[in-house]
């Protein structure tokens, strides 16, 4: 983006590279996928023009105040179905993706925004379990929940309860955690066991039982960011592999650092039941969301420490050092298969669809 | 994880590409017959460690694919009916029509929903007497004894409000219509082991006989495929063309003969046109007479289709195995799966999107040194 005048006469809007296929908006651009990564390039970016200048697709933006201090912002809003479900709640989930998203810059979250817009109808008692829950996982990450805001739709127009949350942080001195800054040579590290979230709220949506109850990984990740950061604050980048999975967290860090990244299937931790739940429904692993999980795009002089350091944390017990940034094939991802080929990871393009058979 | 990791061993999996090198004295075209094979071939990178001289040719069993394009539009038009509740599984809803897909008539305010089980939709009509249900009954002979079932329990329950819009196809039949074709040039057969867990692999031994090809029928994890090959070559190398279960774990002789009989009742032969591929004869299901007030088909008018295909999508020659996907000049240019211009580039198990998925990137990727 350009600091120049927006070029979109609003009266005769039209998309300057059309979304195509459709005129509206479908389920898939809220994936987190090609679908959404367009929206926002081909829709939001043009249409904010000069106010959106140097946006870049991180989950929180960094701004310079001046004399040293930098600010991490976020916001993410929460729409999950089940309102509860094995491992959590949409109000802890609130809490903790956006203290996670202000995470990955490095930065200390410091406070939260909660808005909510409520059905008609909704029992109160079950508001009253998800605010206790933003309370507590607020109280445990650390943060204040200082504003906020609610409405109320008509009954039909809501799904029971959406949450925003919007934060800030302050980035400490020395800390540029970023993905354009992936250099070949970086190692890959996931901080544990992928997919639970996505498998946990599916199965639940769904009535399917995999043998044991999947629970969704929803947790704050600050206190790991810091011990990370103890080890080093030349962490190159952060992401947390929401929507979208793992694969679209590296596909993204490919792309915006014009490097390649490389891994090995079989050093990604995926727990049996998220294994069998995504080969019965015919899902990637890879594209599942997660909750409490990051990637971390580290130098190869320190990836040992660091992975000492989050191993130490029970939330990043089960890391795993998986891979390497590339200067071949930049922009892409490649995995290399159990049976030693390789093939190309992509981001999923819209909503996972569960296969015929 | 048990029944799973036995059948990804990398070292068997060596052992057995071995064992293929050494035993292929000349070079063999094998057609894997179904959409998961292909997807399990690519994914794991089988055909890029197999010896230079086994090609494999995907073939057209992933009905995503294969449903024809007019019954893709008499779709859209039902599921567009204020009156309708449209459920179909995941994969369908992307599948392009002549102007547009599922999603499409989705976001325009139709009620289309995604199931996992066509039972799901019968529970949907008896939760909602006032609207019509109607289910997408596409698929080969896998997921042929689930939609019958539901027909089945949807006249026990006396629903009228649900029907079935059927556009099943049938594997033997797909076979032999490649077999006699001019172009041919498939040598040998992986199966689907699916298909024959429902209905047994008696029904290959005529094809086999005939065309004195090697059918062997095999699993979906990498050693799977791989085991079915090597067996598949051996039949090649010492002339042999019989049927060969190789997924003994799943898959009987007689197959599931319940299934069968409820498959019997429900439905019956029919001509069937394949998107890309055209008519077959008698290579389709449809509703029996005792069921056929559930067809979808007849229950909703929807006026004349006015059926448009991409002229230069290339699918028909993909599905019979004559061209590669990446042949085909619109791959990965005007049609990707984002744009998709045939139903071979939706689907997960379709050949177009299984290539543009994880074979974009030519030439070999350095082996990756990870910590354990």
């Amino acid at each position: 983006m350009t600091g120049s005048e927006p070029s979109i006469d609003l009266e005769g809007w039209s998309c300057p590279v059309p979304l195509r296929h459709t005129d509206r908006i479908v389920m898939g651009h809220g994936g987190g996928g090609t679908l959404s990564g367009e929206l926002i390039e081909h829709l939001f970016l043009p249409a904010f023009g000069a106010a959106a200048a140097g946006a870049t697709p991180t989950d929180s933006a960094v701004l310079d105040l001046g004399n040293g201090t930098r600010l991490a912002f976020s916001t993410d809003t929460y729409v999950v179905q089940p309102l509860v479900f094995p491992g959590g709640d949409i109000g802890e989930l609130a809490v903790n993706g956006t203290v996670n998203d202000i995470s990955m810059s490095g930065a200390r979250p410091i406070a939260l925004s909660t808005g909510f817009v409520l059905e008609e109808g909704l029992e109160t008692a079950l508001l009253g379990r998800i605010a206790t829950s933003m309370g507590r996982a607020a109280v445990a990450a650390g943060v204040g929940l200082v504003t906020g805001d609610t409405k109320v739709v008509e009954q039909g127009r809501g799904d029971g309860v959406y949450v925003n949350t919007a934060g800030f942080g302050l980035v400490p001195a020395g800390v540029d955690i970023r993905p354009a800054r992936a250099r070949p040579g970086d190692v890959v590290i996931v901080s544990g066991e992928i997919g639970l979230h996505g498998v946990a709220v599916l199965s639940v949506r769904e009535g399917l039982e995999f043998g044991t109850e999947v629970r969704s990984d929803t947790a704050p990740l600050n206190d790991l960011v810091e011990a990370m950061l103890a080890v080093t604050t030349d962490l190159h980048v952060l992401r947390d592999p929401t929507r979208g999975g793992l694969a679209a967290s590296l596909c993204e860090i490919a792309e915006v650092a014009r490097v390649g990244v490389e891994f090995d299937e079989r050093s990604v931790p995926v727990p049996d039941a998220v294994r069998a739940a995504c080969g019965f429904l015919g899902l990637d692993p890879l594209h599942v969301a997660n909750e409490g999980k990051l990637v971390a795009i580290v130098p190869p002089e320190v990836a040992d420490a660091v992975l000492e350091a989050m191993r130490a944390r029970s939330v990043g017990s089960r890391s795993a050092i998986i891979g390497r940034v590339t200067d071949t094939h930049p922009g892409t991802v490649v995995v290399r298969t159990s049976l030693g080929a390789s093939r190309v990871v992509d981001r999923p393009l819209g909503e996972q669809l569960p296969r015929i058979c | 994880m048990k029944y799973l990791d036995e059948f990804r061993d990398p070292d068997l999996a060596r052992r057995l590409f071995a064992e293929i090198e050494s035993i292929t004295t000349q070079p063999w075209a094998i057609m894997e017959v179904c959409g998961g094979q292909t997807h399990a071939i690519i994914r794991h990178g089988i055909d890029q460690l197999l010896p230079d001289r086994i090609e494999l040719i995907h073939g057209p069993g992933c009905p995503v694919c294969v449903t024809p394009l007019e019954m893709i539009d008499r779709a859209l038009a039902i599921a567009a009916r204020p009156d309708v509740i449209f459920c179909s599984f995941g994969d369908m809803l992307r599948v392009p029509g002549s102007r547009e897909d599922l999603f499409s008539v989705k976001a325009r305010g139709g009620d289309v929903r995604v199931v996992y089980s066509p039972l799901d939709a019968v529970n949907l009509a008896a939760d909602h007497p006032e609207r019509e249900v109607v289910f997408f009954g596409v698929g080969f002979e896998t997921t042929a004894p689930a939609n019958a079932m539901a027909v089945h329990q949807a006249l026990a329950r006396g629903l009228t409000n649900f029907s079935m819009l059927v556009s099943h196809v049938l594997v033997p039949p797909a076979i032999e219509s490649l077999m006699t074709s001019p172009t041919c040039r498939v040598n040998g057969f992986l199966a689907a082991g699916h298909v024959c867990s429902v209905m047994g692999t008696h029904q290959y031994d005529p094809l086999a006989a005939r065309f004195d090809v090697p059918i062997v029928v095999t699993g979906f994890e990498p050693l799977d495929v791989l085991d079915g090959i090597r067996r598949c070559v051996l039949q090649l190398e010492r002339r042999r063309g019989e049927v060969e279960n190789a997924y003994p774990r799943a898959v009987r002789a007689e197959g599931n003969v319940p299934a069968q009989s409820m498959l019997a009742e429900v439905f019956e032969v029919c001509d069937r046109q394949w998107r890309g591929i055209g008519m077959i004869p008698r290579s389709g299901w449809r509703l029996s007479e005792a069921y056929r007030a559930f067809d979808a088909e007849l229950r909703f008018d929807v006026g004349q289709l006015l059926v448009d295909e991409p002229a230069r999508c290339r699918a028909g020659d993909v599905l019979q195995g004559l061209i590669r996907p990446d042949e085909c000049e619109c791959f990965g240019r005007e049609c990707t799966p984002r744009s998709p211009m045939g139903a071979t580039m939706v689907s997960s198990e379709g050949a177009c999107a299984a290539y543009f998925q994880y074979r974009r990137l030519r030439g070999e990727a350095q082996p990756v040194e990870v910590a354990r």
